[in-house]
Order: structure tokens, then C-alpha cells, then sequence
């Protein structure tokens, strides 16, 4: 195997991988950004460089906020390989990736994970259902192809990209049925204690304000408060029933799209061992890093939301302090240098992250749309395993994830526990009293991609 | 707190500790079972789950013969078959003279008695794996090996030796080992654990432990690699191995196949972790698609490595303690004690209970090995690795 050595691999081409390559590259460090996209973007910039003006405008101003950072990476001396997908990280920094069907490898001085979020599993009845589908990935039909889904469309669950798709839909005149929110009275009494700091970043707030005003104006139906959400069909989606102020409702639907949030995708940090700690306010996992990013796995850093959910503008700001920290490892700036281009970051930085305790609050996911009461829902959905059936494993005497794979093969499919290892972990913390941190998380394996085994023999 | 004394203490929920708590709580003993881990976590739960009798060391063979019957009476012993296939087992061969090797190896058995490998032909072998590439020669079968899945006979035997009575901690480390008087006394974080027998079944760790009580044994452990693609239509029924190449192979009921063969990864022996070197799983993957070319598009899913504990000489200790009483080892079993545990839990309890067998256990002894200090150092390279080639492995 042929080990191509660079100071650094930047992991993601989203905001804060974009961010931190060009500022490495800024600085004349020999910098490779690896990302299995065809187009730099991420997610949340998904198609920026291919979308048409009209596109753009329907998307969005922050959407277009993408355009000035795909730019600066074109204008750079990064290295870009698109299509690259990356399946193993080793802790001795060998990166390896598949591009045009053949393994390649690096040999990295440093790495910086950018992989970004994931959406938060949703796991409810029949939400294994043909025509249920997560918000993001109804947003990125609609960024890519300009497309939505068949109607009825419903649109279910909490957090601001729930909303940023609904104002999208109409604009891309894309008919809505009905927005259900999750949300609860308490969520907004709770969020209140944050009201002030959120105040001080009045553009976030203001940005939410005007999408639900957007969805009011064009008289989308709003349910608030909703519980008890259980989507109905046999072989597809035939309605949403959900039960407001012990008043029961039914919304007939084609498609039911799912939205609770995103969480930091793990699968890298994890499978670097690296240590991660559970975080309350956000109900997820998040690798331990110092305030440059670093990793306690020497001269690897992570950026972005992959290090806990902070938004576009906090994941570009996290790239650029994540690069000038390896910009110093690597001995390429002065300490000094490293900390004067830092102040003016941080300061953004703290301004944009002082709507997080509010937003984390407000949208916090209720318990039952986690954690299912009920023992038939789908959990592990490659494996097809209940909730009752991890249950049971626990009283077996299964203590945590990893063995939740061996007793009933959870986490162990296509997915590699992407979709049900937040759910375990919370099911299995609750069953047996203990905390989440006390429980742990899936050991993430090798490959975190898919590799067939022609590609592997072709190594 | 629990109680804390018993008649046996073992040390290393394995398979091996579990196999023999459980025959000794069948003879009515009171067995406490210290793990410090969770049970079956290092090589017992995550093995390729070869259930294997082909191939075996001479010495191995009574033992893993023994074992077989008890694989095959599983639901009388446990109420759980545990998931065990008797799918057979085939060694390949891909040329003359690996086919050579092959009538060698059957010939000796068959000098010593043994006559469970079966030499076949190309034809017999086509007959069993219609699928499986043209320049395959012919092979060693063994119709009542097959294969189960680790964590479920781990569970099986925790679970029925857990209705007999047995006691098993897990997270619960052995911190430090003393002998007063004729009794042993075990500290842990969650107390003191106190019996007249002292049983270690500890894998990759009894090394250290041998070694703390001052029987130092010269064995090293290794992380071992496998990996289990996706889902493919079913196409194999048998276990396989090769002659010529580390191969370990089979496909399971749901599809997915597991590939290994004793490959040795990286070990980062103090944290308990085996780590993945998938480059050094390219040969493997070379070797599955030469035999079976349309798996080249097959995904793999995930690889994982386990810990195991090797010897100087690829064979287990299995032995009382010559240097204090009350004590017995069984471990080192060199990646291929999954299908032996059953039936070796058993000897271990006869053995500990002063009972007479027709296993002659020798082979195993634990002053069996050379301790000079050169060869203590030489021990640390994987000298078991020579030998690999010709075998296929259960772990």
C-alpha cells in the first residue's frame, strides 16, 4: 500500500472543513480536503456551485452564504479530491479513502475531522414506513434536484430546520398540509431562561421568527404541543395521528417528513477511541476537545458540528482556530501568531454561540420520540430491532451497546449503528438507571465508508 | 455486597471460565465467576465462530473430539442449541501439491487413530460447493464440524450455568491474588473474593496473572482480525479454510459472510483494545475473491479484532499449578479454543475435582516450556504464525 505523505488531510468539505483547509493553505502548508461529495458544501451548502440563481433565491439567503467559502476554497492551494470517500482514520494519522474505485492512502502529518451532523434518529411507530423520510434528506432533493415529495405532505417534529424546509417548500411552491411541533409549553419556559443571551444574537432569533410567520402567512396549519405521534399505513404512509391537549388528531399523508434535530456524527471520533462525553443540553455524544479542536489522540483535531451542534457560522469559525492550532503543531506559526489570528475568531465565535442554550432548550427532543414506550418500534433498522427487544436484552444481562450487537445483532448492519446508536444507548441508560456516559456508546469499526472487497483486493 | 466466598473461584468470564463453572456447578460445586470486562468480551464473544475438530494439533485432538459431542447435544446440556450449525467444515487445496499436504495430514491421522477428516476429491468437492472456483483440486471435509455464533453460546453457557447457581461479576478486575493458609483471596474494586479453588481462564491476561503468582508461562497476546461483509444470496453452506493461504471463511444463515484466518493486527494490550489494520486484511480479501470471483462486489461491513493469548509452541496450558495448591490454569489457547471450550471446561473440572479421564492432558502442561530468558524474549514475535498457514482457526 502506497502511503502518499501530506501535513495535513482536512476530512469534509462543509463550512468548517472548507474554512480550515484554506486557512492552512493561507499559511503554505501542504493541505489535501477529502470528501465523497461531487462539489464542496457539506450538507448545509449541498449543491451550492451547481445551483441556479432562482435555485438560490428559493433556498435562501444563508444558503447563499456558502458561495463566499466555496469561492475562497477554489482561489486556494488546496487540494480537493471530490468523490473521495474516507473508511479508516488510524491513530498513527494514515488516512485511507476510495476514489474512482481504488483504495488510496495518505500518510498525514495531522488530521482535522470536519464530518459534520447527522440527523437524530426518530424513532416512532411506523416510522420505517415507505414515504417517511427525514427533513434533511427532503432538503437535499430539493437543493440538488429541485424536487419535493408527493402530497399530502406533512411535516413533523421540532427544530429549526423543520421550519427552514416548510418556508423552502412554499417558496418553491411546494404544497404543505400541516407543520406538527413537538415542542412543548415547558420547552418554552425552559428556553426562557436563555432569552437574554439569545436576545444578543438577535439575527439566529429573528431568522426563526420570520420562517414561522412565512408558514402563518400562507395559512399552513400549526399544531403545537403535539404527542403520542404514530404514523399509519401498512405498506406506505397513509396518515400522521398525534394527540394535542388530550384532543386526538389524524392527518392523512403520502409523506411524512421527520425532523428532531441534528447530532455531531461520531464515526471517526469513535473509531479513533478518542475520549467523548455526553452532553445534556443536546442530548448526544460529542468528542472532548481543547479550545483549538485537538483530540486527545495526538496531532488529530476536530471542527465543526461534528464536535457538538453549533450551526454553519460556528463550524467556519471552528475550522479556521482547528487549522491555526495545527498550523502551530506543525511548527508553521509562533504561539504569538497562532493567538493574535485567534482573538477576532473567538470573538465571533462566543457571539454566535450565545443562541445554543436557547435554541437547545426550546428544540430540546421530548423523551417519547427518543426512547419509544413502546416495545414494537423498529430500532435498529438494518437489524430490525424493537425496543422491547432491546429491553429484553437487558435483562439478559446485556449492560450496553456493544453487547446489544452481540445478543440481538443490533448496530451491526449496512448503517453501522449511524441510525440506532443514540437510541440504544438512551433505551439501555433508562432501563438500567445509569446515565448515557455511564453506558457508552458503540465501538465504531472499520470501514467507516462502504469498501467492497474487489476494491479492498485491489489495494 | 454479595457473598463473597465460595468453593471455586474463576477468573475470566471466557469461554473457558464459563464452560467451567458450569460443569463444576453441575457436579454441585459453588462456583464465583470474576470478569473484568463484561463476559466474552475479548476473544470468546467475538471469534469467527468456527466450531472446528479439522486441522487440529494431535495433542488437541481427544479434547476437541470430546467437545464435539457436547456441541452436538447442546439443547440437552444448556436448553439452547446457541445457535450451533453442523454445516461441516472443508479444507481446500488449489493445487497437486497442496492436495499432496493433504493426504499427508489424513494419512497421519489415521496412524494415530483418527479417522474424523475425510480426504475428498475435486468431484466431491464441486459436489458440496457447486459455487467455488474452478482450479480448487480437491481437500480435507469433516462433516459434524460447523460453526455457531460466539456471543450466543457465551450467553448460553453464562445463562445456564447462572441457573445452577454460578455467580459471575462482571467489571469486576482481579487486582491483586493471595494464598493464606490453604485458601485464596482475590481483591477487587467491588470487595474480596475468597475460595479453596483458584481457576484462571483470563486469555490474554492469565499470562499476567500466572505471572503475579510466580509461575511465569512465556505467552504474548495478539489482536486477531476478521471481518463480515453485507448480505449476499446464499452460496456456500460449509466452513472453509485453505491449505495454501490463511483463510477462514463462512457464510451465515442471514447472509453475511465472516472472513479471517488468523490475522494479526495491532494491540494496545493496556487499554483492552485490538486494533484494525484493514491493509493487512487485502491478502484476505485477494484470497476470497480468487475462490469466489462474484463476491468482488460484495461490501464489507465492519472488521474487529479480538484478544487472544498465544504460546511458544500453538498449544494451551491446561494444568494445575506446580508452585501452589488449589490452583489451576486453562488458557493460551492460540485463536483456536472456541470449539474446545466446551468439552476443556469439563476436563478442567475433573481435573480440579481429582477425577480420572481418558484425556491425557500432558501435552499441556504448564512447565512444558523453556525459560530461558532469551526464548521469554523471543516469545513476544508470533512464532504460532508459522504454523498458521495450514490451518483454518476458529477465532
Amino acid at each position: 500500500m502506497n502511503l502518499e505523505p501530506i501535513d495535513v488531510v482536512v476530512i469534509g468539505a462543509g463550512p468548517a472543513g472548507m474554512a480550515g483547509a484554506r486557512t492552512l493553505a493561507e499559511l503554505g502548508i501542504s493541505v489535501v480536503l477529502l470528501d465523497e461529495q461531487v462539489a464542496a458544501g457539506g450538507q448545509i451548502y449541498r449543491g451550492i456551485a451547481s445551483a441556479s440563481p432562482a435555485r438560490r433565491e428559493m433556498l435562501g439567503t444563508d444558503y447563499g452564504d456558502g458561495v463566499p467559502l466555496t469561492d475562497a476554497l477554489k482561489g486556494s492551494t488546496v487540494r480537493h479530491e471530490t468523490g473521495a470517500s474516507v473508511w479508516q482514520v488510524t491513530r498513527e494519522r494514515q488516512v485511507h479513502y476510495l476514489k474512482d474505485g481504488r483504495v488510496r492512502s495518505f500518510a498525514a502529518k495531522t488530521v482535522l475531522l470536519a464530518t459534520g451532523a447527522m440527523e437524530r434518529p426518530f424513532p416512532i411507530p411506523g416510522w420505517t414506513l415507505p414515504g417517511v423520510m427525514t427533513a434533511g434528506a427532503a432538503q437535499i432533493l430539493l437543493k440538488t434536484a429541485g424536487i419535493g415529495p408527493q402530497g399530502p405532505v406533512v411535516l413533523a417534529g421540532c427544530g429549526p430546520l423543520l421550519y427552514l424546509l416548510g418556508w423552502q417548500y412554499l417558496r418553491a411552491g411546494i404544497e404543505i398540509s400541516a407543520l406538527v411541533d413537538t415542542s412543548r409549553r415547558e420547552d418554552y419556559w425552559r428556553a426562557r431562561g436563555h432569552l437574554l443571551k439569545a436576545l444578543r444574537a438577535w439575527p439566529y432569533l429573528r431568522k426563526g421568527i420570520s420562517l414561522l410567520r412565512a408558514l402563518r402567512k400562507n395559512e399552513v396549519p400549526h399544531y403545537t404541543g403535539a404527542e403520542g405521534l404514530q404514523i399509519e399505513g401498512e405498506a406506505q404512509v397513509q396518515a400522521l395521528s398525534f394527540v394535542v391537549d388530550g384532543q386526538q388528531h389524524r392527518l392523512p399523508a403520502s409523506t411524512v417528513l421527520l425532523h428532531q434535530g441534528v447530532v455531531p456524527n461520531i464515526q471517526f471520533t469513535q473509531a479513533l477511541r478518542a475520549q467523548h462525553r455526553w452532553d445534556d443540553a443536546q442530548l448526544c455524544f460529542v468528542p472532548e476537545t481543547d479550545h483549538w479542536g485537538r483530540l486527545d489522540v495526538p496531532f488529530i483535531s476536530a471542527a465543526g458540528d461534528g464536535t457538538g451542534i453549533g450551526g454553519a457560522q460556528v463550524a467556519a469559525l471552528q475550522g479556521q482556530l482547528a487549522a491555526l492550532g495545527l498550523a502551530r503543531d506543525l511548527g508553521r506559526i509562533t504561539p504569538a501568531q497562532r493567538d493574535s489570528r485567534a482573538a477576532p475568531l473567538r470573538d465571533q465565535l462566543e457571539k454566535n454561540l450565545r443562541i445554543r442554550p436557547f435554541l437547545d432548550a426550546l428544540y430540546r427532543p421530548r423523551d417519547e420520540n427518543r426512547i419509544p414506550p413502546r416495545d414494537d418500534v423498529t430500532i435498529c433498522r438494518c437489524e430490525e430491532v424493537t425496543a422491547g427487544d432491546i429491553r429484553r436484552f437487558v435483562e439478559l444481562g446485556c449492560s450496553g451497546p456493544n453487547q446489544a450487537k452481540s445478543f440481538g445483532r443490533c448496530g451491526m448492519g449496512p448503517c453501522q449503528g449511524r441510525m440506532c446508536g443514540l437510541t440504544v444507548t438512551e433505551i439501555i441508560a433508562k432501563t438500567r438507571g445509569l446515565s448515557p456516559d455511564e453506558v457508552g456508546y458503540f465501538r465504531i469499526r472499520p470501514p467507516i465508508k462502504p469498501i467492497t472487497l474487489g476494491e479492498l483486493a485491489s489495494g | 455486597m454479595a457473598d463473597t466466598t465460595s468453593d471455586v473461584l474463576v477468573i475470566g468470564a471466557g469461554l473457558h471460565g464459563l464452560s467451567t463453572a458450569f460443569h463444576l456447578a453441575r457436579r454441585g460445586i459453588k462456583v464465583t465467576v470474576l470478569e473484568a470486562d463484561y463476559a466474552g468480551r475479548h476473544a470468546s464473544g467475538v471469534n469467527a465462530g468456527g466450531v472446528r475438530t479439522l486441522g487440529r494439533h494431535l495433542a488437541e485432538i481427544p479434547l476437541s473430539l470430546a467437545s464435539r459431542e457436547i456441541w452436538h447435544n447442546l439443547p440437552e446440556l444448556l436448553g439452547d442449541d446457541a445457535s450451533f450449525v453442523a454445516s461441516g467444515q472443508l479444507k481446500l487445496a488449489e493445487s497437486e501439491a497442496e492436495l499432496a499436504q493433504c493426504q499427508m495430514r489424513v494419512a497421519e491421522l489415521q496412524a494415530n487413530g483418527f479417522t474424523h477428516e475425510v480426504l475428498i476429491d475435486r468431484a466431491e468437492v464441486f459436489e458440496l460447493l457447486p459455487t467455488v472456483a474452478p482450479h480448487v483440486v480437491g481437500g480435507i471435509w469433516v462433516a459434524d464440524d460447523g460453526y455457531a455464533v460466539p456471543y450466543r453460546v457465551v450467553t448460553a453457557v453464562r445463562r445456564a450455568a447462572q441457573r445452577l447457581g454460578v455467580v459471575v461479576h462482571e467489571q469486576t478486575p482481579a487486582l491483586a491474588i493471595t494464598q493464606k493458609a490453604s485458601r485464596w483471596h482475590v481483591s477487587t474494586p467491588k470487595g474480596r473474593f475468597e475460595a479453596d479453588h483458584l481457576i484462571v481462564t483470563a486469555g490474554a491476561w492469565a499470562g499476567r496473572l500466572a505471572a503475579d503468582i510466580g509461575e511465569p508461562v512465556p505467552t504474548y497476546p495478539q489482536g486477531l482480525m476478521l471481518m463480515v461483509t453485507h448480505r449476499v444470496a446464499p452460496f456456500c453452506k460449509q466452513v472453509l479454510g485453505a491449505t495454501g493461504r490463511a483463510l477462514s471463511f463462512k457464510q451465515f444463515d442471514n447472509g453475511t459472510v465472516v472472513i479471517g484466518g488468523k490475522l494479526i493486527g495491532d494491540l494496545d494490550f493496556d487499554t483492552r483494545h485490538g486494533e484494525v489494520d484493514i491493509t493487512r486484511l487485502i491478502t484476505s480479501a485477494l484470497t476470497v475473491t480468487d475462490l469466489f470471483p462474484h463476491l468482488k462486489h460484495l461490501g464489507i461491513n465492519r472488521a474487529w479484532a479480538g484478544i487472544e493469548a498465544f504460546t511458544q509452541d500453538d498449544l494451551p496450558v491446561i494444568s494445575h499449578s506446580l508452585r501452589a495448591s488449589g490452583l489451576t490454569y486453562s488458557f493460551g489457547y492460540c485463536g483456536s479454543g472456541f470449539q474446545m471450550s466446551l468439552g476443556t471446561g469439563e476436563r478442567v473440572a475433573q481435573l480440579v475435582l481429582g477425577e480420572s479421564s481418558s484425556i491425557d492432558l500432558a501435552a499441556f502442561a504448564i512447565d512444558r516450556f523453556n525459560l530461558d530468558s532469551s526464548i521469554l524474549m523471543a516469545s513476544k514475535e508470533p512464532s504460532c504464525n508459522q504454523s498458521l498457514e495450514s490451518k483454518p482457526t476458529s477465532a
